[in-house]
Formats: structure tokens, C-alpha cells, sequence
């Protein structure tokens, strides 16, 4: 059973404090402005195989870079639960009679709403450094594509911690994991030059689809096919969302 | 129909039992107290009867709603106060309140209505607005209050209400529990280890050891258990003949000569006193300094369990100062 106030709740305070946490939001965006600027800038005239002239490397660099802003914002966001675990406050939530999925859904409403705003924000900075923005529609579709990706490693992060109890193993558990999605994405260079097991594994890498497909929408290049990528996008995030709600109906909270 | 009927919960982790097969039923209206040591199950009969830990065996009935096969119904009719902080300390008082009526679903004009209702109760009405990382551990405990009271819950659970506050604000979280429990007509069951909390404010209370029930009655109730009030006489003369001549009223449990001084244990201290000194001066015996004290709850743990109450604070403060003593003496 799904209450809409819950949801709207849980969506509301994350939203009120990520905007209170103005530190927050300086150092998530921090990494990725260092990425765009010194790896697009640097590279900017290097020529990859693979890479259709017309592009350039800086075009190619930003939808992976977007792609990797909202891998690490999301997957954190489980941090956030760890933190209401540990100040006590995710007992106050659970003991309350809302229902577990509404509760589930409400953080993953937060979290997402705050990962497409740094992703956005991003994606302003990269305009800034010369990228070339396609017109409203493809924009409008990328943001779906970004909630989309948003969804799997926010719940990624979630089932993390609904099992794990304290920051130090959360930020190492969830580094080990989204570094190598990040890297074996295509996030910095084409998978197709990766060698053939290590290409074998980027099919298995969720944000492969996702960097693939907000190409294709952004940059008009793709190697599989946007729909082919939505629909293994669209797949996953609603498993994840199944998956994190059952998590938390069974997880003891003291 | 009761508030609470507790049916020999058992919660075992592993191989330790943290609660051992207690039952105990709550009635409408109570201010009842579980009392005991820190580790003796009070938290974790709270944390069951309030839906987050599961019992190993036996169960509890609120409001007359099942535990396990109605944690939901449970839930709308109860309010917890943690042991531990659970506020949102990025979040502004009146957030917090609005965070929580929102959870149980009151609408907008009702909820706006409500948390000035439970700001103005616990007198926090012009700290609403300030983030709860700037409140004193005492406003962060009214606040909490007020939060377990938005959703005028029937039944609310108090865990430790007032640990590691000072005297002045304890006695102010007391009178808001005493004043909600009359006004609202809330049972409420709180745990503590502070004897003055319990005897303060309790109705009934029930004093756990190692997670089992070892003793369940009204304050004076439990204090009468003990023999009664204890009098210690210093006398000047001939203590045996005072003993013998006190041994024989009837109002007299029991008499420990100890070298110049004689307690007596009675019945009565009140009125009986008079009497001891009619005695002694009908024998010619002086009595130089008289000392009385009423049985405290403290008394009465001591005589269930054999050990004082194992208070964290107090060894802590106790061991510094024998280390101290002991750097002295070097």
C-alpha cells in the first residue's frame, strides 16, 4: 500500500536539508567539475578510435561524466539512511504506522530528486566549458534517463545499507563497488577498446546502458540502441526498487 | 479491556536471554514503571511491545491489538520516547513535529492545530523555529515529547525519559509526563533506573533483574515489604535493659544493639517514637542523638536483588575518585 503523504514527506526533508547542506552539494559537484575540466580539457584534441570526427572528445566526455555524477550521488545515498540509523532517527520512522514501501519510496523520491539536480548542474558547468546542448526535447528526454539511472544505484545504496551499520564499511563496501561500474562503463573512453573479457563485463555494468543511452540523446552516438538501453534501464530500476523494499521490510532496525 | 497484557515475553539473542518469560498487564489511564539496573530488559521489552524487535516466545496484546498479527494497528495507537536521541537535528523543531504528524497521516488544519497544541505543553512555542542542532539536551527531550504526543497515541512508551538531564529539567520532563498522563488520560509506561523517578511518578512498578520480574506493586506497596521504618537510638546507660523493655511492644519488628547505638525497626515511626523515649525515661536511661529514615525503593532493590543498582555514571565518577585518592596518597 503506497500513501502518498509518506512519499511526500520523506521527499520533502531530503529535499529541505540537501538544500541546508550547502557544503554537500559543493563537495559532490567537486569531483566531477574537476573530471570535466582537467580529463575533457586535457584530452581534448586526442583523437579515440572508435569516435566519429564530427564529435571530439570534450562532446563524448560529458554524458559520462553526467552518467558518473549520478552514479556516486545516488549510490550515497544510502549514506544518508546510515546517518538516520545511527542518530536514531530511522527507529522514529519505522515505528510509525506508515507502510515500509511508502517509506522505501520516499527516500528513493529524495535522493533522486537531488542526484538529477547535481546532475543537471553538471550538465550547466559542461555548457559553460563549450558543450554543444541539443535541442529541449533530447534534453527532456535525458533527464528521464538520468531519473532512470538515479533509481538503480539509489537502491543499490539502500539494500547496502539496510544490512550494513556504520559509515566506515558503507563508504568502503560502496566505493569498491562504484568505482569499478564507473570505470568499466565507457564513462572516459569507448568500451569498444577495452580487451574482450573486460568488454564482457561492461555488459553486465548498469551504467553502461545508462552513459550509452544519455549519448545517444545528448550526442546523437550510441553503440547499442537507446530503446535496446531504456528497456534494460527501465527493467532494472523496478526490480531495485522490489528489491530494496523487501530489504527493508525484513531489516531490524535496534 | 486493558492498555497492555504482556504474556510471558521471551526474547533470546543467541544464546543469552535479554527477557525471560514476563507477563504483566497495564491498565487505561496508568503511569506504570519498569525499573532496574542498565542491562536488565527494559529496552528490549520496549523495543517488542513497540513493534521493532521481535519476542522469541510469548506475545502482548495494546489497545487489544496483537502484536504479531497486528504491528500496524499497533503502531496508530502507540507513541515511543527513545532512550536515544531520534530527532532529526537538521531539521527545525516544528518540522520535526510536522515530519511525524505527517507519517500518521493527520491532514494540514488539524496537524497546524495539533503541534501548536504539543509545543505549547512542553513550552517550547518560540524554539519552534530554530534547528534542533541549536536545542539543549533538555529542549531536544521536550520536543520528543511532543512529537510522542502529536497523534494523541493511547498507550506511550517512555525509555529513560530523563537520563543524563539535570535535577532542574528532570523535575519539569516529570510534571509534563504526570500532566499528560491526567489531561489525556495516556497510559503510560516508562523505564528508568533512578528509584526517586520511579517512586515519583509510577503507579505501579515492576522491578526486573536479569529480564525477569522479580517484584510488581505500588510504591508504598513494595516499601511495605521491608519490615517497616528503621530508628537508630544512641543511648547513655545501660543498653540491654532499653532493648529488653522496647522488645516487648508489640509495635516493635526488630532490635540490632550495636555497641552505644540501637536500631530499631517498627512500625510507625511517627507515632511510636513518643513512646521510646517514655520508655528509656520510665528507666532512668538518656538518649543522647536519635536517627530515622523511612524505607526508600532503593532499600527494596537492594533487599530483592542483593546488589545496589548498577549505575554507569556513578561507578564512572566513583572510580575516578579512588584514583584520585590513590595518586594523593603516593
Amino acid at each position: 500500500m503506497i500513501q502518498g503523504r509518506v512519499v511526500y514527506v520523506l521527499w520533502r526533508r531530503e529535499i529541505i536539508k540537501y538544500f541546508r547542506a550547502r557544503s554537500r552539494i559543493a563537495g559532490a559537484i567537486g569531483m566531477p567539475a574537476f573530471m570535466l575540466i582537467f580529463q575533457g580539457m586535457g584530452f581534448r584534441r586526442v583523437e579515440f578510435p572508435g569516435l566519429p570526427e564530427s564529435i571530439g572528445y570534450f562532446q563524448y566526455l560529458v554524458p559520462g561524466i553526467i552518467g558518473m555524477t549520478l552514479l556516486f550521488t545516488a549510490a550515497y545515498a544510502g549514506m544518508s539512511v546510515i546517518m538516520d540509523k545511527q542518530f536514531g532517527f530511522l527507529k522514529e520512522v519505522m515505528v510509525t504506522p506508515a507502510s515500509r514501501v511508502s517509506i522505501v519510496l520516499g527516500m528513493i523520491s529524495g535522493s533522486a530528486t537531488t542526484s538529477l539536480i547535481q546532475a543537471l548542474i553538471i550538465m550547466m558547468m559542461s555548457v559553460l566549458l563549450g558543450f554543444r546542448l541539443p535541442f529541449l526535447p533530447a534534453i527532456l528526454s535525458s533527464v528521464v534517463i538520468m531519473v532512470l539511472i538515479s533509481m538503480i544505484f539509489i537502491n543499490i545504496g539502500l539494500i547496502l545499507s539496510s544490512v550494513l551499520k556504520d559509515f566506515h564499511g558503507f563508504s568502503t563496501v560502496i566505493n569498491f563497488i562504484a568505482f569499478p561500474l564507473f570505470l568499466l562503463s565507457g564513462a572516459l573512453f569507448p568500451v569498444s577498446n577495452l580487451p574482450a573479457p573486460i568488454k564482457f563485463l561492461s555488459y553486465f555494468d548498469p551504467l553502461t546502458y545508462g552513459v550509452d543511452a544519455l549519448r545517444g540523446v545528448l550526442i546523437g552516438h550510441c553503440e547499442f540502441s537507446i530503446v535496446l538501453d531504456v528497456c534494460i534501464l527501465l527493467t532494472l530500476s523496478v526490480l531495485m526498487v522490489c528489491a530494496s523494499a523487501y530489504f527493508f521490510r525484513r531489516a531490524e532496525i535496534v | 479491556m486493558s492498555a497492555i497484557i504482556v504474556k510471558e515475553l521471551t526474547k533470546k539473542f543467541g544464546e543469552f536471554t535479554a527477557v525471560d518469560s514476563v507477563s504483566f498487564s497495564v491498565e487505561p489511564g496508568e503511569l506504570f514503571g519498569l525499573l532496574g539496573p542498565n542491562g536488565a530488559g527494559k529496552t528490549t521489552i520496549l523495543n517488542m511491545l513497540t513493534t521493532l524487535l521481535l519476542p522469541t516466545a510469548g506475545g502482548a496484546e495494546i489497545t487489544g491489538y496483537d502484536l504479531r498479527r497486528n504491528p500496524g494497528e499497533v503502531r496508530n495507537n502507540i507513541g515511543i520516547i527513545f532512550q536515544d536521541p531520534s530527532l532529526d537535528i537538521g531539521l527545525t523543531g516544528r518540522e520535526n513535529l510536522e515530519f511525524h504528524a505527517m507519517m500518521y497521516s493527520i491532514g494540514s488544519d488539524e496537524r497546524k492545530k495539533r503541534i501548536r497544541e504539543v509545543l505549547d505543553v512542553v513550552g517550547l512555542v518560540d524554539k519552534a523555529d530554530i534547528l534542533v542542532e541549536n536545542y539543549s539536551g533538555g529542549m531536544k527531550r521536550r520536543l520528543e515529547i511532543a512529537r510522542g504526543l502529536i497523534h494523541y497515541p493511547k498507550v506511550l512508551f517512555l525509555d529513560e525519559p530523563t537520563l543524563g538531564l539535570d535535577a532542574q529539567t528532570r523535575r519539569s520532563i516529570w510534571d509534563h509526563i504526570r500532566n499528560l498522563n491526567k489531561n489525556y488520560g495516556t497510559s503510560v509506561i516508562l523505564t528508568t533506573h533512578y528509584m526517586e523517578e520511579a517512586d515519583y511518578l509510577c503507579d505501579r512498578i515492576a522491578i526486573i533483574d536479569h529480564g525477569k520480574i522479580i517484584a510488581l506493586d505500588t510504591p508504598s506497596g513494595l516499601k511495605n515489604c521491608l519490615r517497616g521504618d528503621c530508628v537508630s537510638l544512641t543511648i547513655e546507660g545501660r543498653v540491654e535493659l532499653i532493648a529488653a523493655a522496647l522488645g516487648e511492644k508489640e509495635w516493635v519488628r526488630e532490635i540490632v544493639p550495636n555497641g552505644k547505638t540501637l536500631d530499631v525497626i517498627l512500625l510507625d515511626y511517627g507515632k511510636n517514637i513518643p513512646s521510646i523515649f517514655q520508655t528509656a525515661g520510665n528507666l532512668g536511661i538518656g538518649i543522647s542523638s536519635i536517627n530515622f529514615s523511612k524505607p526508600s525503593l532503593e532499600d527494596v532493590f537492594i533487599r530483592l536483588t542483593g546488589s545496589i543498582i548498577r549505575e554507569q555514571e556513578g561507578s564512572r565518577q566513583s572510580a575516578r575518585r579512588d584514583r584520585m585518592r590513590r595518586r594523593m596518597l603516593r
